[in-house]
C-alpha cells in the first residue's frame, strides 16, 4: 500500500451499526447547532414564544370579543386548535430561511469537507425544527389554558390531537426545507416563504369557520391541508369543530386526511430536498 | 506523490476558470499556488478538495479519486476557505467542538482538542462570544483551527493570511511550520510571493487558470526578477552612482539632491552586504539600505513577457 492514510480510512470502514450510530451522532450535532442559533437570533426566538402568546391573546380577546361559533361553543375553545395550527404554520417559515444561509454562506464547505454524513444537514435541521415546534405548539396551549381553554376530549386523544399537528408541521418543515433550497437567499427564500405559507394559514377554517366564504374559496379551504389538520385537532382536543358539517371528504375525515397530507408532503419533499441539497453544492 | 492533478479543467458558464491544470505534491511538503485574484487558484483548491467536480482531468488525494472517492478523502484532509467557513452564530470553542464531533472524534475528545486549539492560537479570550464579533485575524486562526480539529495528515489552505497584519501573518506562518514539522502536507494558495518565498518548498505560479512556472522559490526568483536596491546617504557624492552601477543591473536612479538612489539587480543573495562593502570601500558613509523583493506583479511581467492582469486594469481605470 503506498499511502498509510488509505489504510487509515480503509480500517476505518466500520459496520453497520456502528455506521448508523455515527449517522444518529451527525444529525444530533448538527439539530444541537441549529437550537443555539435559534436562542441566538431573536426573530426566529419570537416566532416560538413571543409570537404565539401575542396571537392567542390577540384572537381570544380582540377578534374572540365579536365572534360567535357556528353551531355553538365558546370562540376561545374554537380558536385554540387553529392558533396551534396557525403558528406552527408560520414558523416553519424559519427552516427555508436557516438551510438558505447554510448553503449560501462559507460553513457549507466546512461541512462538505468534513467526513460526517450529509444527510445529516437536511435531517438535522427537521430534528431542530420538530423540537422548536413542539415548544412553540406547548406555549400555545399554555396560553390557552392560561385564559381559559380547556381540551374536553381524554388526556390520550389530547395528545394524540397535538401529535397530528406535530408530524404536519414536522412535514411543513421538509417542505419549506425544499424552498429554502430553490431560493438564492435568505431574504428571497424568507419572501417565497411567506407566500406559500400566508395563504395556506389564513385559506382554512383556522380562524372561521369556511361555510360563510364564497363557494370557490371554501373549496380550497376545505381541500388545505392546514385545515383538515385544524379539524383534526378540534375534533380531537373536543372542541367545537363546525367544519365537521361540511360535505367534503378532508372535513369528514379530519384525523385520516391529516395524516394522508402529512405523509404526502414527506414523500414528496424529502427527496425532492434531498436531490436540491446535491444539486446546490455539487459545483 | 500525496497529491496528483492531471489535466483539471472547470468551467463557469463561459468563463473557462482552470484550464487544464498538473499538480503534484510530495508528501511532507509545502507548496505554494501563486496568482493573482481569478487565476483559478480557489477553483483548482475546490476540486482537489472534493468541493467541485471536475469538467475534465482527474486527480488523486492519498491515492482517493476527488471524485469517486471523494468520502475517503474527507477522513484525511482539512481544509480552510477564503471566506471563513465557520459557524457566525456559534462560538470559538463551539464551532471547534461541533467540527471534532462531525470529524467523529467524540465529545470528550473534540472539547480537549478545542481547548488545546484555543490556547495554541491564542483565542481564549473570545472562546466563548459569538464568531461574528471576531476580527479578521482571529477568523482566520479560528478557521485555520477548525481545519486542524482532527490532525489530518493532509491541509489544504486558501490565502490564509489574505487581509493579515504582518504580526497576523507571522503567527500563521509559524503554525504551518509547526504543523508541517509534525509531518503535514500542505497546499496553500496566495497571492503575496513574499509568503510562497517564506512557506512553500515549491511554488506554482498561475495565472488565467494555466499553470505558468514552477519550481523551488530560488529558481523562481532567478526566472523572474529583479530586485530593488535602495541606498540614503547623509550627504550627495559623486562616486556612488558608480559603484552602484557595479553592484546593480541597469540604470541608477538618483533622487533627492543626490542623497537617494535605487537600483534593480537580478542577483538574489548577498545584495546588500555586496553594496555596503563596496560604498563602505570607496569611502562613502551610508544612512540606509534596504532591498525589495521582486513583487508578484514583477514576477509575472517576467514570467509572462507582460504586465499581470491586476496591473492592466489599474491602468484601463
Amino acid at each position: 500500500m503506498e499511502f498509510a492514510e488509505r489504510e487509515l480510512v480503509l480500517a476505518d470502514q466500520s459496520g453497520l451499526v456502528a455506521r448508523t450510530l455515527a449517522w444518529l451522532s451527525d444529525v444530533w450535532v448538527m439539530a444541537r447547532r441549529n437550537l443555539i442559533h435559534l436562542r441566538r437570533e431573536p426573530m426566529q426566538l419570537s416566532d416560538v414564544t413571543i409570537q404565539p402568546v401575542l396571537f392567542t391573546l390577540l384572537f381570544v380577546y380582540v377578534f374572540g370579543s365579536a365572534m360567535v361559533v357556528a353551531g355553538g361553543g365558546s370562540y376561545k375553545e374554537f380558536a385554540i386548535g387553529g392558533l396551534l395550527v396557525m403558528n406552527l404554520t408560520t414558523s416553519a417559515m424559519g427552516a427555508a430561511v436557516g438551510l438558505n444561509s447554510d448553503v449560501s454562506t462559507g460553513v457549507i464547505n466546512r461541512f462538505r469537507t468534513l467526513p460526517m454524513s450529509q444527510g445529516a444537514i437536511l435531517v438535522g435541521r427537521s430534528i431542530s425544527d420538530l423540537l422548536a415546534a413542539v415548544f412553540c405548539g406547548l406555549v400555545v396551549l399554555g396560553t390557552g389554558l392560561a385564559v381559559g381553554w380547556r381540551p374536553s376530549a381524554s388526556a390520550l386523544s389530547t395528545l394524540a390531537g397535538f401529535g397530528v399537528v406535530i408530524l404536519f408541521s414536522y412535514a411543513l418543515s421538509w417542505g419549506m426545507s425544499c424552498l429554502g433550497l430553490f431560493a438564492d437567499s435568505p431574504e428571497g427564500a424568507q419572501g417565497i416563504g411567506f407566500l406559500v405559507v400566508f395563504p395556506l394559514a389564513f385559506v382554512s377554517n383556522v380562524f372561521v369557520p369556511t361555510q360563510g366564504m364564497p363557494s370557490w374559496v371554501a373549496a380550497i379551504a376545505n381541500w388545505n391541508p392546514v385545515s383538515a389538520v385544524t379539524s383534526a385537532c378540534r375534533t380531537l382536543f373536543g372542541n367545537p369543530n363546525p367544519s365537521a358539517a361540511v360535505h367534503a371528504w378532508p372535513m369528514q375525515h379530519p384525523v385520516a386526511a391529516a395524516i394522508i397530507w402529512s405523509l404526502v408532503i414527506l414523500a414528496v419533499c424529502v427527496p425532492l430536498a434531498s436531490h436540491s441539497y446535491r444539486r446546490r453544492t455539487s459545483g | 506523490m500525496i497529491i496528483e492533478a492531471k489535466g483539471l479543467v472547470k468551467r463557469y458558464g463561459d468563463t473557462l476558470a482552470v484550464d487544464n491544470i498538473d499538480l503534484e505534491v510530495r508528501r511532507g511538503s509545502i507548496v505554494g499556488v501563486l496568482g493573482p485574484n481569478g487565476a483559478g487558484k480557489t477553483t483548482t483548491l475546490r476540486m482537489l478538495t472534493t468541493l467541485a467536480r471536475p469538467d475534465a482531468g482527474s486527480a488523486r488525494v492519498a491515492g482517493f479519486d476527488v471524485v469517486h472517492e471523494a468520502a475517503s478523502i474527507r477522513r484525511i484532509i482539512g481544509v480552510t476557505g477564503q471566506d471563513a467557513t465557520l459557524d457566525e452564530l456559534l462560538s470559538g470553542r463551539q464551532n471547534l467542538v461541533m467540527t471534532g464531533e462531525l470529524s467523529r472524534m467524540g465529545r470528550t475528545r473534540s472539547r480537549k482538542r478545542a481547548q488545546e486549539l484555543l490556547e495554541l492560537l491564542e483565542l481564549e479570550e473570545a472562546a466563548d462570544r459569538p464568531v461574528k464579533g471576531y476580527s479578521g485575524g482571529m477568523r482566520r486562526r479560528l478557521d485555520l483551527a477548525a481545519s486542524i480539529v482532527s490532525k489530518p495528515p493532509i491541509l489544504f489552505l486558501d490565502e490564509p493570511t489574505t487581509g493579515l497584519d504582518p504580526t497576523g501573518r507571522q503567527k500563521i506562518w509559524n503554525i504551518i511550520r509547526d504543523l508541517v514539522e509534525s509531518g503535514a502536507t500542505v497546499l496553500l494558495t496566495t497571492q503575496y510571493l513574499d509568503e510562497a518565498d517564506a512557506l512553500a518548498d515549491e511554488i506554482v505560479v498561475i495565472n488565467h487558470g494555466r499553470v505558468i512556472a514552477q519550481g523551488s522559490p530560488l529558481q523562481l526568483k532567478a526566472a523572474t526578477g529583479s530586485q530593488l536596491l535602495e541606498v540614503s546617504l547623509p550627504e550627495p557624492h559623486p562616486a556612488a552612482a558608480s559603484v552602484l552601477a557595479g553592484i546593480g543591473a541597469g540604470k541608477v536612479v538618483v533622487s533627492d539632491a543626490g542623497k537617494h538612489l535605487r537600483v534593480h539587480s537580478s542577483n538574489g543573495h548577498g545584495l546588500a552586504v555586496a553594496a555596503l562593502r563596496a560604498l563602505d570601500e570607496a569611502g562613502i558613509p551610508v544612512d540606509d539600505i534596504a532591498v525589495h523583493q521582486p513583487s508578484l506583479d514583477d514576477a509575472f511581467a517576467a514570467l509572462t513577457g507582460k504586465a499581470s492582469a491586476a496591473t492592466n486594469n489599474e491602468e484601463v481605470q
